[in-house]
């Protein structure tokens, strides 16, 4: 259920500058918590870095991003304890290369102190049997296909119980085949009532998932609502553009 | 012509052994002593303070950009002679100072390329997580960027092997200097062919040893 009282993110006029490049040019959301938010947009039009943004894994050059009551980018934040609840999903995957596939999954929960290793893989072996992984538990990533990467990179962020997930383009590097598995997986997550913010070049999956999609561009937010009315009533000509080309 | 080369070798044996041990100790204390130096140098160099990185760049160009052997005579008759506190300290020590400190910068660049090496995606990835910024160096990248470190810093134990024959200038015992001991005894072009061989030996030998550590790095993902 969607709990639309406080935001679990919002973000204030959110700004961001590579350089001379303006990436984000102001944008100002509330993402509340079991919500399932979609972004879509065009290549280089910010979704990305705002996304990046959320977690502070891309510091904006100005305005708020605020995490449960929490100004991320104030220095009494701990940033560190915020991220444990904020897990992340990368387009490359970004699984350990030098770590079995269960270390992957207990390193941080472990190191973070958030669990016991006993517990902590109690919970990884939990985790893997409920994305068919179980068998793959003692082998090294580098004997995994892409979808298992993936899939392990998700459960490695759900091992430390957050409260949101942040999908940034989670089957764009993936061979064709496997990004049925993997979007099955988030589906069953979004469903479950994990909130979810997931940049994805997906629409079909988009439309099945979300409670609200973002069109960004521009680094804008130049539409939001429900799928239904944005797939099928855009009113920016900007996203009338976009989806005539993808759809 | 005189004697011949295993004349002198089996003549000479233990003086040839002597100068063995002692270029093997001095790489070996350079190469351990500059790479516990060049650890901190290359953590500094890759500092987000622009400031702190300039000098240890700085550092590293400069014991990089001029020769070793300037910088022994540097180190071995200006510090004591700047210093004169310092008049009271062994010799040697100031020659191995220069081998140390060359050796780190050295080192440093290494282990920074090492550290360069690791796909950035892991960092991301680790800070996500939760994981600190000191987490994530010593449990994610540099059990990574070990695997591109330690072969190339056996490469550079054995350049240093080499490196070393410059100490005989200054009366240190390794293999250069026993050319100089035996030289007393007239006999030159012998024992410099002789240095060569063993020089040449230990090198091969050592290299034959980064080539396997390397095939072994490269299985243990």
């Amino acid at each position: 259920m969607i709990d639309n009282r406080i935001p679990l993110i919002e973000t204030v006029d959110l700004k961001k500058n590579f350089g001379k490049l303006e990436v984000l040019k102001g944008i100002s959301e509330k993402i509340y918590k079991g919500e399932v938010v979609c972004i879509i947009g065009p290549s280089g039009g910010g979704k990305s870095t705002f996304l990046r943004c959320l977690n502070l894994l891309e510091v904006p050059t100005s305005g708020k991003v605020i995490f449960e009551g929490d100004e991320l980018d104030e220095k009494k934040t701990d940033l560190n304890l915020h991220r444990q609840k904020i897990g992340m999903v990368f387009q490359q995957f970004n699984v350990f290369p030098h770590l079995k596939v269960i270390d992957n999954i207990t390193i941080a929960p472990v190191k973070t102190k958030k669990y016991t290793k006993e517990q902590a893989e109690a919970k990884a072996k939990e985790l893997l049997a409920q994305v068919g992984l179980s068998d793959k538990e003692q082998e090294y990533p580098r004997k995994l296909s892409g979808g298992q990467k993936q899939r392990l990179a998700i459960v490695r962020a759900l091992a430390m119980e957050p409260d949101v997930m942040l999908f940034d383009e989670p089957t764009s590097a993936l061979d064709p085949e496997m990004v049925k598995g993997v979007l099955e997986v988030i589906q069953k997550l979004a469903e479950s009532g994990m909130t979810c913010v997931i940049v994805t070049h997906e629409m079909g999956f988009c439309r099945k998932v979300a409670d609200r999609v973002l069109f960004i561009d521009d680094g804008v937010v130049a539409e939001s609502g429900t799928p239904d009315e944005l797939f099928d009533h855009p009113k920016n000509p900007r996203t009338q553009e976009f989806l005539s080309q993808v759809l | 012509m005189g004697k011949g080369i295993f004349e002198v070798l089996f003549e000479y044996w233990p003086i040839f052994l002597r100068g063995l041990a002692g270029t093997l100790e001095y790489s070996f204390i350079a190469v351990t002593l500059g790479s516990i130096l060049g650890a901190v140098v290359a953590v500094i160099h890759l500092s987000k303070n622009k400031f702190v990185s300039f000098i240890a760049s700085v550092y590293v160009n400069v014991l990089r950009g001029t020769p070793l052997l300037v910088q022994m005579y540097i180190s071995y008759y200006f510090l004591p002679m700047a210093f004169p506190v310092l008049n009271k300290i062994d010799k040697i020590y100031f020659v191995m100072f220069a081998l140390i400190l060359n050796s780190s910068a050295y080192v440093a660049e290494i282990i920074r390329s090492g550290i360069n090496a690791v796909d950035s995606g892991q960092t991301e990835a680790a800070r996500s997580l939760g994981m600190t910024k000191g987490q994530t160096m010593l449990r994610i990248v540099l059990p990574q960027a070990i695997k591109n470190i330690l072969p190339a810093l056996g490469n550079e134990y054995i350049a240093m092997v080499k490196e070393t024959s410059l100490a005989g200038t200054f009366m240190l015992y390794e293999l250069m200097y026993t050319r100089t001991i035996l030289a007393n005894k007239y006999l030159v072009w012998q024992p410099q062919m002789i240095i060569a061989g063993i020089y040449l030996i230990v090198t091969l030998v050592l290299s034959f040893g980064v080539k396997k550590m390397e095939k072994r790095l490269s299985v243990s993902d």
